[in-house]
């Protein structure tokens, strides 16, 4: 089978998926639509490897499709990366989804909606023209908002959830296809080579606007600050797996968009486009753990590292662009395959992470993480995977995270010094950004795995908990796979990425990293043994512990009350819960996170100086939220209400306002003709 | 490479790594005997520390009835990070095993492994204290990251890498780059990072006995026996190893090739007579220091990292 028919059918598979997903009866449909969905995946990816491995793209064209301009598919080995990427989030992601089901997920609507997401994702990053991106980008934001909304019958806060990301999403969309005309305007048609064509004879000012309005439009998808907003809102309410796809795949199509533009379309540009690119991703690195550090809602905690894993690719990104718009081509093209590993490294850890939050959510019913803890003990299996993947995401090696971080610290550490006095100043200031973004994610997890996972159960919900549904753990499984093997072996994954960046630089040479099991990094210094460092680990693991079992007299362990101060019996309520441990940093960062304290204290009738009982509530919201988007929600309800009194119901009114604009269109012809 | 200098390699890595696991309770012993002096007391002798880690090891191993395996494993963990830190560290030689991945960065990174795992292990316990001392010393762990980070970019302009080794001989072959503006403001942000790295005075008080004051010791109170003997090794060792890294940054003689039996304990000597003489300097000032409050540490630690910055304008602007 050649390329060009495994993408047709794979995306066939798709839209079958979508059918079974609403025809069959409720008990199979999510395992009928997930079948469907490991089929498209697996085909999408053959396709992807086959284009990395030749390094040829596959180009299709049907001119019925779409009416007017056709559909153009074009899979370029930049685009294999993201078709990878996603089908390695989507597949266990729907098998996860089996178990998960009975969430909201075996409707018809959202079975057949699951698919169909999907499918568009596998697609986004094969497209080869600009009616044919945005349809997709548009098909994607539509099934993600169904998927949604699947909770929407029941919870107002997923109504809500909904409002902010379709709206987002589609100013982000209204914001990409500006950025599109500016650049497809007077070009010869309206495929990517066209365009990247036109675009190069642009001036100076055509081109950076363009690049900084698809940085906002692509920017929302990614979850840019200040775009974030919806990620805390829509993430949290989503069914676990959809989150899971969401956050690992359909965010990491966002920065896509960006690498689409910047290079490909413009084929890089000054430094200052860049800079800006690296200084949102620093604000959105940072903004985001500061968030997760302090979140208690486990899957909102997720939801702002999300931001900060995003950032952190962006930075990056920005870090490339800098460097080859000051000639530095070796370190832009390492630079670029630090955004891109960080991007994968994401969706493994990230979906893993989500999918866990999942089966908590199935296990006990709830994501608060003041009504966990003890996890461990009940879901042993999952819980595990969920401290493996939070691990991997405090870049703890050997796991995955760290090697992303490793190659960012790399291109900055290569990259500085290498251009101009701005980048002399900005890059230090990233170094120091992703240091306290890597310090606030290990505040983060810990809390989450801690307070989650760890102790006594907090709530009869946490105390009942029972380990989930195989297929619930397997599709965890997978992905903590990924996680352990990306960090111990990160050459499996690095000539594929290589390959993509090298085709989104078109001209520039490639960054060659790998050299069997080590990481070396070309034409600079730099090297990492992670395989060798993972096998010392583990033995001097088993040293030290078979050092302790010969040293100590008797081997197991007595179980014993812990320490309280003496008082006996202790109970969960004596333990740190998260807002309490999460108060120092909150406290240290109080200018940013502004949170609100309450502290009710009801006294006896007898006298003021004795307490009866004490209430403390502390509320941490979103700066952004409520200082840019509550602002302008206010200002446009006031305009609406104004607007209103334009509409009394009465004819003649509306025969005068007829006649006014009739009016001041001939005057305008008048003066204008 | 050829069969001898692998043989070579792992001996001295062998050797570090013993070299910390004793020599760490003893700079422990002796850091408290200066104390013990300057308080006109006559103190514990100094292999006192070894004696107690005998006597810990023949105890009980007990383990509080909420915890789950994340407890029994923090201290080995902790152990074990710290001794492949150690490994690959050029401490004696400047060729240590897989030196090509002694990254400063990926040191840091292996040394956090331990601290990240032992606030876990505090959060297992299922008190109140072990979730105390997890959020303070994760807190302090993420603000002390920026101030350690920018100085290691600030140390690595020299060399061209962030490869230990590499920046240790890049300063053997010319010292005259430790007297730039440069190295001694990396010099004094590293110190503030290593004490509150290791959890010295003013950061936390290691010799602590009241629990609300505590941030080490609130995480570990649960630990008794073998598993206490272990975090207290570890502790030990990480604290010696800050300080053999610091002091082979700053001075770094004595280290070298280290490819025969004398060169070796040549450079063993050199390692002790330096880090005993940090460790001596790191005690004398901790008698005239008290406890910073918890919330006056970020001052101190922004204080840190402004130097840490410094270190970098000022590696970009003489360069």
């Amino acid at each position: 089978m050649t390329a060009g028919v495994m993408i047709v059918a794979g995306a066939l598979a798709g839209v079958g998926g979508a059918a079974l997903g609403a025809l069959l009866p409720q008990r199979l449909r999510v395992a009928g639509a997930a079948s469907l969905i490991w089929v498209a995946c697996a085909l999408e990816a053959v396709a992807a490897i086959q284009v990395l491995a030749t390094r040829q793209p596959v180009i299709l064209h049907s001119a019925q499709l779409l009416p007017m301009t056709g559909v153009d598919i074009v899979l370029s080995p930049f685009g294999a990366l993201f078709v990878l990427l996603v089908a390695l989030v989507a597949a266990p992601a729907s098998l996860h989804a089996v178990g998960y089901a009975r969430h909201g997920l075996d409707t018809r609507t959202a079975a057949a909606a699951l698919p169909l997401f999907v499918t568009s994702m596998l697609l986004v990053p094969q497209a080869g023209s600009v009616a044919t991106f945005m349809v997709l980008w548009e098909l994607m934001a539509l099934f993600s908002l169904m998927l949604v909304l699947v909770d929407h019958a029941r919870s107002e806060a997923a109504r809500s959830a909904g409002a902010w990301y379709a709206t987002l999403t589609h100013a982000g969309a209204a914001f990409i296809l500006v950025a599109f005309l500016m650049l497809a305007a007077g070009s010869s048609g309206q495929t990517f080579a066209a365009v990247a064509h036109h675009a190069s004879r642009l001036g100076p000012v055509v081109r950076g606007s363009a690049f900084v309005v698809a940085l906002v439009g692509f920017g929302s998808k990614a979850g840019m600050v200040p775009f974030h907003v919806w990620l805390p809102k829509a993430h949290p309410e989503a069914p676990g797996p959809v989150s899971a796809l969401m956050s690992g795949a359909m965010v990491a199509l966002g920065v896509y968009g960006i690498v689409l533009m910047g290079y490909v379309l413009l084929g890089g540009g000054p430094g200052w486009w860049w800079l800006l690119a690296l200084a949102l991703g620093a604000v959105s690195a940072l903004y985001g753990a500061l968030h997760a550090a302090s979140s208690t809602d486990l899957k909102r905690l997720l939801a702002y590292s999300t931001t900060d894993n995003v950032g952190l690719s962006i930075m990056a990104l920005g870090v490339s662009g800098y460097l080859a718009a000051t000639q530095h081509r070796l370190l832009a093209a390492l630079a670029l395959v630090a955004a891109l590993v960080l991007l994968i490294n994401h969706a493994a850890f990230k979906g893993a992470l989500f999918l866990s939050a999942g089966s908590v959510q199935h296990a006990t019913g709830t994501r608060d993480l003041d009504q966990l803890g003890g996890l461990l003990r009940r879901m042993p299996q999952s819980g595990a995977m969920f401290l493996i993947a939070a691990a991997a995401t405090s870049a703890l090696p050997p796991l995955n995270g760290f090697i992303g971080e490793w190659l960012l610290f790399q291109s900055l550490l290569h990259g500085s010094g290498a251009g101009s006095t701005a980048g002399d100043v900005a890059i230090p200031l990233a170094v120091s950004a992703m240091a306290l973004t890597a310090g606030l994610t290990v505040v983060a997890f810990v809390k989450a795995a801690g307070v989650g996972f760890l102790g006594r159960p907090r709530s009869a919900a946490a105390e009942q908990a029972v380990e989930v549904a195989w297929s619930m753990r397997l599709g965890v499984g997978v992905l903590v796979g990924a996680c352990v093997v990306l960090g111990v072996v990160p050459g499996a994954m690095l000539p594929a990425v290589e390959a993509a960046a090298q085709s989104a630089l078109h001209g520039m040479p490639a960054a060659q990293l790998s050299s069997g099991l080590d990481l070396q990094l070309a034409g600079v210094r730099g090297a990492l043994a992670p395989a060798e460092v993972a096998v010392a680990l583990v033995v001097a693991f088993l040293a030290v512990a078979g050092l302790r079992r010969a040293l100590a007299r008797r081997p197991a362990p007595r179980l014993t009350e812990a320490w309280g101060c003496g008082r006996e019996l202790q109970t969960a309520r004596m333990q740190y819960t998260a807002a309490s441990f999460a108060e120092p940093v909150q406290r240290v960062f109080d200018d940013v996170l502004r949170p609100v304290h309450d502290l009710d204290l009801s006294h006896p009738a007898e006298s003021r100086y004795f307490i009866e009982s004490a209430t403390y509530h502390s509320t941490v919201g979103d700066v952004v939220e409520r200082g840019l988007y509550v602002p302008v929600i206010r200002a446009l309800r006031h305009w609406g209400r104004i607007a209103r009194g334009l509409q009394p119901g009465s004819v003649h009114r509306y025969l005068g306002y007829g006649f006014g604009a009739l009016v001041v269109i001939l005057i305008a012809v008048a003066v204008l003709g | 490479m050829n069969a001898s200098l692998l043989a070579g390699e792992a001996l001295a890595a062998v050797v570090q790594v013993v070299a910390l696991a004793l020599g760490a309770p003893v700079l422990l012993g002796l850091m408290r005997k200066v104390r013990a002096h300057f308080e006109g007391r006559v103190g514990q002798p100094v292999v006192q520390p070894l004696r107690d880690l005998r006597k810990l090891f023949r105890k009980e191993r007990m383990r509080p009835d909420q915890a789950t395996w994340i407890f029994p494993a923090a201290p080995v963990v902790l152990v074990a990070t710290v001794a492949v830190a150690g490994a690959i560290s050029p401490l004696v030689t400047t060729r240590p095993a897989l030196g090509g991945s002694a990254d400063l960065f990926a040191l840091v990174y292996l040394l956090l492994i331990g601290s990240t795992v032992l606030a876990l292990a505090g959060m297992d316990s299922g008190t109140a204290f072990g979730g105390m001392g997890a959020s303070r010393a994760v807190t302090i762990g993420a603000l002390a990251e920026p101030a350690l980070l920018v100085t290691i970019l600030a140390l690595s302009f020299g060399a061209h890498s962030s490869n230990l080794p590499a920046i240790v001989q890049a300063t053997v072959l010319h010292p005259e780059i430790l007297a730039t503006p440069q190295r001694l403001f990396s010099l004094g942000a590293l110190v503030v990072v290593v004490v509150a790295e290791s959890g010295r005075l003013p950061v936390d008080n290691p010799a602590t006995h009241l629990e609300l004051t505590m941030i080490h010791e609130a995480m570990i109170l649960e630990y008794a026996g073998p598993d206490l003997a272990l975090v207290t090794v570890g502790e030990a060792m990480r604290l010696a190893l800050l300080l053999g890294i610091l002091v082979n940054v700053v001075a770094p003689w004595g280290v070298g090739a280290a490819d025969s039996l004398p060169a070796i304990a040549l450079g063993v000597v050199a390692l002790a007579v330096k880090v005993t003489a940090a460790g001596v300097a790191l005690a004398v000032f901790e008698v005239f220091t008290a406890k910073m409050r918890l919330f006056r540490l970020p001052e101190l630690l922004a204080g840190a990292f402004m130097l840490g910055v410094l270190a970098v304008v000022s590696g970009l602007v003489v360069r």
